[in-house]
């Protein structure tokens, strides 16, 4: 085997396991409920395919290879348990069904199953992203970890606890019933948006909690989409990611600069991604189902309006952000709804919503202390605002905020 | 619980000690420490002087040796440490994350010993 061979492999390898990693994870683990068991299986079947591919060449259908070999381990590994009985029903369904799913290719698509599962409100929230992330695209804990600023062999041992959970805990791989759906598949997009780590795009700041996952988001969301198509909290939440992320060239500048929404040159901002988000809201809206996620779009929509009108209305944006507060008072909305009530209504307004905020909930929060700062400084109460940079800028992580702040402190 | 941030610093970070203080590595610093003590989570800490200050000492098969230098020749090297007091690994780890210096160099968070302490000092 030539050098140039393996490298065609490896890659087909990795386009097949990035293209249908989740499809063949639901399919494995939706009648076992065993998670790790299917990867496990997953894994192992890669490997495989690593050796045999350059061998024997790519087979026609990658995916069904992958599926048939990842069974017969799967079902060796049961075999080699002797499962309880309760379970062995399920294998056999299994068996069956996964052998003549292999025959025809076509095998159901179960990610949306494994969507609600990695949701479950059985199921530590914080664990919720993080299990999509490996179930659903393959992510490993260290990447997982690094992301979420956790020890990558403490991720692991809490993936594998939250898997356990999902296998023995008797929570059912199935789409909820039309009356659970709508608060089951807020903790579905709520996971995608962690993942997205929005915040630093009309802040200096945020909540970062899911750094550098943004594509991933934008991924599983799209993914949410084409299994559940016109659900407009899912178009919301795409049009929300799609507008922040067409605006990534123009959040830096020369060397790295920081550079807040308010001065970023539009015309860096991404046509064809501003377009999509604008398509997926004015579909969302259609269907007359308002919801948190478009009304975050919507906001973005009025931003990224400057564009063409060269302003930006602000007070458009102050009323999405009350409708926003009505339906759901984050810290970070309100933080957000003062920034824009003081660009809209002027200072002493923007600190009044602020000074509404109990001090010790906002302690740490980053944003809270830059936009304070901020107004502060607008007020011209310079020495105050100079002690809300220094808090902004002490809880800040990324150097370029960082240098920022201290630019506009002064 | 108790946690030490161990800092590590590269070369340039520890050619800023030389400046008046208006560089914006040392601002950064300045407000994080005022961070951490708003946040009531500061126990201790200190910089250490730059490496080349350091003297290592290794007394093996019973012959000293005296080093000029820090301990390891790392590109890195510790330039000081914060004793911070948090519920649990998590929390230190985003304290981490805020520390100037994790930016630029390194931030090593280590849980103290304090059963360990406690057999040494009793």
């Amino acid at each position: 085997m030539n050098g140039v061979g393996e490298e065609v492999t490896h890659r087909t390898v990795e386009r097949v396991a990035r293209e249908s990693y989740g499809r063949l994870v639901a399919y494995l683990s939706v009648h076992t409920h065993d998670l790790a068991g299917a990867e496990d299986a997953l894994s192992e079947a890669l490997l495989k395919a690593l050796t045999a591919w350059p061998r024997d060449g790519v087979p026609q259908n990658p995916e069904a290879w992958l599926l048939t070999t990842a069974r017969h381990s799967l079902i060796d590994f049961f075999r080699h348990q002797r499962v309880a009985s309760a379970s062995e029903p399920d294998l056999q369904i299994f068996a069956r069904s996964s052998t003549e799913a292999a025959m025809e290719t076509n095998y159901p698509d179960e990610r949306l199953k494994l969507l609600f599962v990695c949701a479950h409100s059985a199921i530590d929230p914080a664990m919720h992203t993080p299990l999509m992330l490996q179930a659903v695209l393959g992510l490993d804990a260290v990447r997982i970890g690094g992301a979420f600023l956790v020890q990558p062999k403490t991720m692991g041992q809490r993936l594998v606890r939250a898997k356990t959970k999902i296998r023995d805990g008797g929570i059912r791989f199935e789409v909820p019933e039309k009356r659970e759906l709508p608060a089951r598949l807020d903790a579905v997009l709520e996971a995608i948006y962690a993942a997205f780590g929005i915040g630093w795009d009309d802040m200096v700041g945020a909540d970062q909690r899911g750094r550098g996952l943004a594509e991933e988001a934008i991924w599983l969301a799209r993914v949410l989409l084409q299994l559940m198509p016109g659900e407009p909290e899912i178009q919301g939440l795409l049009a929300l990611m799609l507008h922040c992320e067409a605006r990534r060239r123009a959040r830096r500048g020369p060397n790295g600069r920081y550079i807040p929404l308010s001065e970023q040159d539009p015309k860096l901002w991404s046509v064809p991604l501003t377009e999509e988000a604008e398509r997926h809201l004015a579909e969302a809206f259609q269907r007359g189902r308002m919801g948190r996620f478009q009304l975050e779009a919507a906001i973005q929509s009025a931003h990224a309006e400057r564009a063409r009108g060269g302003r930006t209305d602000w007070p458009a944006i102050v009323l999405f952000y009350e409708q926003l507060l009505r339906l759901s008072p984050a810290l970070g909305t309100i933080v957000s709804y003062a920034a824009a009530v003081a660009e809209a209504n002027g200072p002493e307004a923007g600190f009044a919503v602020l000074e509404a905020i109990k001090r010790e909930d906002a302690a740490n929060y980053q944003p809270y202390w830059a936009v304070r700062a901020h107004i502060l400084q607008r007020l011209g109460k310079t020495q105050d605002a100079g002690e809300a940079y220094d808090r902004a800028i002490g809880l800040a992580e990324d150097p370029a905020v960082r240098e920022f702040l201290l630019q506009k402190r002064g | 619980m108790q946690f030490a941030l161990l800092i590590y610093e590269s070369a340039e970070a520890f050619e800023s000690r030389k400046s008046d203080g208006t560089d914006a590595y040392t601002g950064a610093w300045r407000a994080y420490y005022k961070a951490m003590i708003e946040a009531g989570v500061y126990i201790g800490g200190d910089p250490l002087e730059v490496p080349e200050t350091g003297t290592t000492i290794k007394i093996t098969e019973e012959k000293r040796g005296v080093q000029d230098g820090p301990y390891a020749d790392t590109k890195e090297q510790l330039g000081g440490f914060t004793i911070l007091e948090l519920p649990s690994l998590d929390e230190a780890l985003e304290w981490a994350a805020r520390c100037p210096a994790a930016a630029y160099g390194a931030v090593e968070v280590r849980p103290l010993a304090p059963q360990t302490k406690r057999r040494i000092v009793e």
